[in-house]
């Protein structure tokens, strides 16, 4: 589904990305572990094509390279992103803020349908579809920021720490929800602090440290090493 | 104060209104230039200015008022739509000073070309035969003209209003302003979103300029003063606030009619001794939110 190859980004002077490559499946959820500042964050936004200078390929299901494509490009191949920090309009209903996600997209027609199967999905988001969003918990936000980009039915969508500041009863409501999407046959790139939690739902795993990919395994392995995980993953 | 009535007083408002309706007309397209694009556009007057001369050219060639009223702001979007496209866009991601810079040297060209093909003097626009004279409103005789100029303005805010409250474009309008880079991975061209944007805004100022034709004076210069009021009542409302440049044009629009009733010699400063106060009070504008200049 996504094959990066030898990536590299800047923002300004610094190199952050020196040079990854990974490869996420069709149908599994991959998760890219690692300290603050390891270089995970600006990876995923890259792919997203939202780092201005980059270098190396991006291959998508079956676009071919899509390094230098516009990121609303990436959304029309069916690549969904759920940013850090959860980025909700805040002056936006809960309503209006999932309509954002439809409105380039070719179930703009069936707005309501949508929007009536999100509310199923998401029974927090049921009832405040008219409440503004910046009026809601902040797992209620994450929430909706995931309904948001997955209401296109996305064939891929990248996380960039969702569980972060959340409640716990919240965060298990959450990692249920992205075994789900898996079942579905929604492919995801989850980007975690919570280790175990990401490893515990994850088919493979990548470590980042310093802007570089230091190791590569099946999540159920990782979990049993302590080892690397102390080395790469504790603050 | 002998000759004050109440009914003169009435009357004065309307006459603030109508030139309110006027500051409104351009302070909304350079508050939403402004809210979705960090563009300051300099050029606005000169948009404006385009607008009158674009009239009296489709006055000239067609003999009706009410077709150059529909294609002039139109004619001045389609311009519009080319400076965002050939001029501005190369200068996003630079900062706020590159695209300040660039209107108001464009603003400059645009006056002295009209200079070249119009000459320095006016040219006259009458007011239309249907428009002419004054109606009783029930307070007193006040101009046709204007009671129209005021109705046209409040269609339009409207119709604006609609646009951006209650389609999908006016959603993707709405959430741009805010957060752009959401609105692209959610999978828009927000750059053809600017684009239009800055058509609809440049248009509405063109639109503006037309109107305000048969009052005030055609000439090259007519665009500067009125940049100055538009940018008073843009910063009184609040920059990128719809709603703040719809109240802040009519009450900008009200003290100087009052003003320039009780002292004459004050009303040129009145509206900026407004402005002064709201900054003081509320420095992000009365509908503004803060930081957004951040």
């Amino acid at each position: 589904m996504l094959t990066v190859e030898n990536l590299h980004a800047w923002y300004d002077h610094s190199h952050i990305i020196q040079g990854i490559s990974l490869t996420v499946n069709t149908g599994e959820i991959v998760s890219v572990i690692g300290r603050n500042g390891a270089g995970k964050t600006t990876t995923l936004r890259t792919v997203m094509g939202l780092v201005a200078k980059r270098k190396g390929r991006v291959g998508f299901d079956d676009q071919g390279d899509i390094l230098m494509e516009s990121t609303h490009a990436r959304y029309h191949h069916g690549l969904g992103y759920v940013p850090e920090d959860r980025r909700i309009v805040p002056a936006l209903t809960v309503r209006e803020n999932l309509r954002l996600g439809l409105v380039a997209s070719a179930l703009k027609g069936q707005e309501e349908a949508v929007i009536d199967r999100i509310a199923e999905t998401f029974p927090r988001l049921k009832e405040r579809l008219n409440q503004v969003a910046e009026t809601m918990s902040g797992g209620e936000q994450q929430m909706l920021a995931i309904a948001r980009a997955t209401a296109s039915e996305p064939k891929m969508i990248m996380l960039d720490e969702p569980s972060e500041g959340i409640m716990p009863v919240l965060v298990d409501e959450m990692f249920d929800l992205f075994i789900r999407l898996k079942d579905q046959g929604t492919t995801i790139l989850l980007v975690e602090q919570n280790v175990e939690r990401a490893l515990g739902i994850s088919d493979r795993a990548y470590i980042m440290d310093q802007g570089v990919i230091v190791h590569e395994a099946p999540a159920a392995d990782l979990l049993e090493n302590k080892e690397i995980q102390d080395r790469y993953c504790s603050v | 104060m002998s000759g004050i009535t109440p009914d003169l007083l009435a009357l004065q408002l309307f006459t603030g209104l109508a030139l309110g309706s006027v500051f409104v007309l351009l302070a909304v397209g350079l508050s939403l230039i402004f809210g979705l694009l960090t563009v300051v556009n300099f050029a606005h007057g000169a948009f404006y200015m385009v607008g009158a001369y674009v009239g009296v050219f489709l006055l000239g060639l067609t003999g009706n008022f009410w077709i150059s009223l529909v294609f002039a702001p139109i004619l001045v979007g389609t311009l519009g739509l080319a400076v965002e496209r050939f001029l501005v866009r190369p200068l996003y991601g630079r900062g706020i000073d590159y695209p300040l810079l660039l209107t108001f040297g464009l603003g400059l060209v645009l006056v002295e070309l009209v200079r070249i093909l119009y000459g320095l003097e006016g040219v006259p626009f009458d007011t239309p035969p249907l428009l002419r004279g004054a109606v009783d409103i029930g307070i007193g005789y006040f101009p046709l003209y204007r009671l129209f100029l005021i109705a046209v303005t409040a269609l339009l805010v409207l119709a604006l209003w609609l646009f951006i409250e209650r389609t999908s474009y006016g959603l993707i309008i709405r959430a741009g302003a805010r957060d752009p880079e959401i609105v692209r991975v959610l999978g828009v061209d927000i750059s053809r979103v600017w684009l239009i944007v800055f058509a609809i805004g440049t248009g509405v100022a063109g639109l503006a300029g037309i109107l305000s034709a048969p009052m005030r004076s055609v000439i090259p210069d007519m665009g500067s003063t009125v940049l100055v009021e538009a940018f008073v009542v843009t910063v009184v409302g609040g920059m990128g606030s719809l709603i703040g440049a719809v109240v802040a044009g009519l009450l900008v629009g009200v003290v100087v009619a009052f003003t320039s009733l009780f002292w004459p010699d004050f009303s040129d400063l009145s509206m900026f001794v407004l402005m002064a106060a709201v900054l003081l009070i509320r420095p992000q504008g009365l509908f503004g939110q803060k930081g957004l200049m951040g």
